[in-house]
């Protein structure tokens, strides 16, 4: 029963194994282990960035493409849901309007990229969606009236998943039963299903193909398997569960705008997330995003420990400066690359 | 006996539009430049767009022709090379900021020499960057453009922290020397000074580049190289350093197109390479990966369409050139200049 639900993919690893429980039974249960705004805000982007790097893995992992406008499609959802709910009215039918409409436009989108990109040469396709990606961005910050330019949106949800909403007096286990809690389980279920249903694309037939033209296309073509339509389903699927993930975190936030969505820097730590994580497995995704943001939000406290330690010393204390830490993860990512290409979970079950 | 199968040789000569096929890229550009004219109301502003669409084109040409020799020779992308515009600008405006007294001075010499220092500076800087680049960097990954993507995307994010640690995070304005600020009048126009210098120099280098692949015979191994390595390997001739050679060039070339944008914007970022890298790579795609040419006819068009564009509509500036790259993707698949590989 559990195998079915993994899909047979189990993670072949008791360390692996104990870890993904571990980060399950944490996220699941983060409300009450971690009651705090911030703890619970952390958790909520740990669940939706494990969605938005499985999808991205799905690309580069899996159908060995590199993209580099995973975050427009996250951002296409993330647009949607507030520009819907800024129309339409808050309510859950707005929200379900403007995921919906995000990930069609967001696959549509990807479909006419990789027709043209892909149709010729694959490493077309990094170039051009970084084209387009940037693009895109300015557009969004320019076209003020409708998007709300560099200051982004703010919206209103549902009434119900307001910290005014009472789901039943009293608390549970010491914690408010209201609307934010239940925000919170809409994030994670729709987060968790969204990962099974993931990881059940990549270990079916369609995700073996995937994989055979990653390690050789000629061959697959050769087989008769249309190299381009499959891979140019994979980016329309990873695209279209992107704009899903960009559309939670819209409901999340309560807010979207060009910097929280759609930013270069974004990409990036997508990018790490998955290398480190490890490419080719879903579960990778769990552990790098896990990872990134928990480094992201307290990893800056020890490095600005270690650079009052060292200040003594000449540049050394600006190498080790708290806002420099991408420069650490990206030479972690170079030597990841080189000498763990499956990463952390690649590591873990001895390959 | 049946008959002679009959044979009509025609002598006729190819039809125009077939003579005049090889030289659509070209024509291209010029019929860009008339449509920008009969677009454009004042020929007054429509000779200033079209200077500064070329300074724009011959700035963006300097930064991508290291590129695409780069991928042509060795079938390396490097997604790193913003890095290395970066790295110039800072370099050649941090010797600008020491030769203030040359800068300051209404002295054209002065002024040129003060450049001259900065240009031949940030290009050693990045010449050697690129040389250490290649052994670290590069060298590990050849033949896999997955991870050679992936690579070079992280020596960007080093590099452009590494200069964030040695200059510091905020941006940077910079003035532009004495004698080059300021415009001529020309035809009721007005013409940049600054602009000017930059389309003569991204001329001198275009012309040098070509001569030196079409004249002399490290150009005839480089296109030799491109179109089959080995082959050329089995004459005899070490490719691998010939490559390191255009890696060192085509980087230098990138410190020195680092510089022209830096004082062509007056303010630089550690995140400038970066953003500039969005037209570079639109150009080397639309030029044909490898083409030296084509680069160049791309990114001209890529200037005069950016300018004229931003000056009729600006919203629509960036998006003509998405507009642009998918026009003539349709047209042809593999550029305007394809790189026949014989392999």
């Amino acid at each position: 029963m559990l195998k079915t639900l993994v899909s047979g993919d189990t993670p072949r690893s008791p360390i692996l194994l104990a870890v993904l429980l571990a980060i399950l039974v944490c996220l699941a249960l983060a409300p009450f282990l971690f009651p705090g705004v911030r703890s619970v805000d952390t958790a909520a982007r740990i669940c939706i960035f494990i969605v938005l790097v499985a999808s991205y893995d799905l690309l580069l992992g899996y159908g060995g493409i590199v993209s580099f406008a995973h975050t427009m499609f996250f951002g296409l959802g993330a647009y949607g849901v507030a520009l819907a709910s800024t129309h339409m009215g808050r309510g859950f039918d707005a929200l379900l309007v403007g995921s919906v409409a995000g990930a069609g436009l967001a696959a549509l989108l990807a479909l006419v990229i990789g027709l043209f990109s892909l149709r010729v040469r694959a490493i077309f396709f990094a170039m051009i969606t970084l084209a387009v990606a940037s693009a895109v961005a300015v557009l969004v910050s320019q076209l003020s009236t409708l998007t709300g330019g560099e200051d982004g949106l703010s919206f209103k949800i549902p009434r119900a998943l307001g910290p005014a909403f009472k789901i039943m007096d009293g608390e549970i286990f010491g914690v408010k039963a209201n609307g934010k809690l239940l925000k919170y389980y809409l994030v994670f279920i729709s987060c968790f299903v969204l990962f099974l249903f993931m990881l059940r694309v990549v270990n079916s037939p369609f995700g073996r193909v995937l994989q055979a033209i990653r390690e050789n296309d000629f061959r697959a073509e050769a087989i008769g398997y249309r190299v381009v339509h499959y891979r140019v389903a994979a980016t329309c699927l990873s695209a279209a569960i992107a704009a899903l993930a960009g559309a939670l975190y819209a409901i999340w936030l309560r807010y979207v705008g060009p910097d929280t969505t759609l930013s270069m820097e974004i990409m990036i730590d997508i990018l790490l997330m998955v290398v480190i994580g490890g490419m080719g497995t879903m579960y990778g995704a769990v552990i790098g995003a896990t990872l990134f943001v928990l480094a992201q939000n307290y990893l800056q406290n020890v490095l600005s420990l270690a650079g009052e330690s060292v200040s003594a010393l000449p540049l050394l204390p600006d190498l080790l400066n708290a806002d420099r830490w991408l420069l650490w993860l990206g030479v972690l990512f170079i030597l990841s690359v080189y000498f763990f290409p499956t990463g952390i979970v690649g590591r873990l079950r001895g390959k | 006996m049946s008959a002679a199968p009959k044979h009509a040789p025609t002598m006729a000569q190819m039809s125009l539009a077939e003579r005049l096929a090889p030289y659509a890229p070209i024509l291209l550009v010029i019929g860009l430049v008339i449509a920008g004219f009969l677009a454009i109301p004042a020929t007054s502003s429509w000779l200033t767009l079209t200077v500064s669409g070329l300074a724009m084109g011959m700035m963006i040409f300097i930064m991508a022709s290291g590129l695409t020799l780069v991928f042509g020779l060795m079938d390396v992308i490097n997604f790193g090379h913003g890095a290395f515009v970066s790295v110039g600008a800072f370099v050649g405006v941090s010797f600008l900021l020491l030769l203030e007294h040359m800068t300051g001075a209404p002295n054209l010499l002065w002024n040129l020499t003060a450049l001259m220092v900065a240009i031949v500076g940030a290009m050693a800087a990045t010449g050697l960057m690129g040389y250490a680049f290649e052994r670290v960097i590069v060298k590990p990954v050849y033949g896999h453009h997955l991870k050679q993507i992936l690579v070079t995307m992280g020596g960007l994010i080093v590099v452009e922290q590494l200069i964030i640690v040695l200059w510091g995070p905020e941006e940077i304005y910079i003035t532009r020397p004495e004698s080059l600020k300021g415009a001529i009048t020309f035809a009721g126009a007005a013409l940049e000074k600054y602009r000017l210098v930059a389309v003569a120099i991204g001329l001198v280098v275009f012309l040098t580049m070509r001569y030196t692949l079409r004249r002399t015979k490290i150009g005839l191994i480089v296109r030799a190289g491109v179109e089959n390595g080995e082959m050329v390997q089995a004459l005899g001739y070490n490719l691998r350093m010939v490559f390191i050679g255009v890696f060192v060039a085509g980087s230098a070339l990138a410190g020195l197109g680092g510089v022209l944008w830096g004082l062509y914007q007056e303010v630089i970022t550690a995140h400038m390479g970066n953003q500039t890298m969005i037209l570079v790579f639109i150009v080397v795609i639309i030029g044909g990966l490898g083409s030296v040419e084509g680069c160049f006819i791309g990114a001209l068009m890529v200037g005069l369409l950016q300018n004229y564009v931003a000056f009729l509509e600006p919203k629509a500036a960036l998006i003509s050139n998405i507009a642009l790259m998918v026009a003539i993707l349709m047209w042809r698949p593999m550029g305007m200049i394809p790189v026949v590989k014989a392999k």
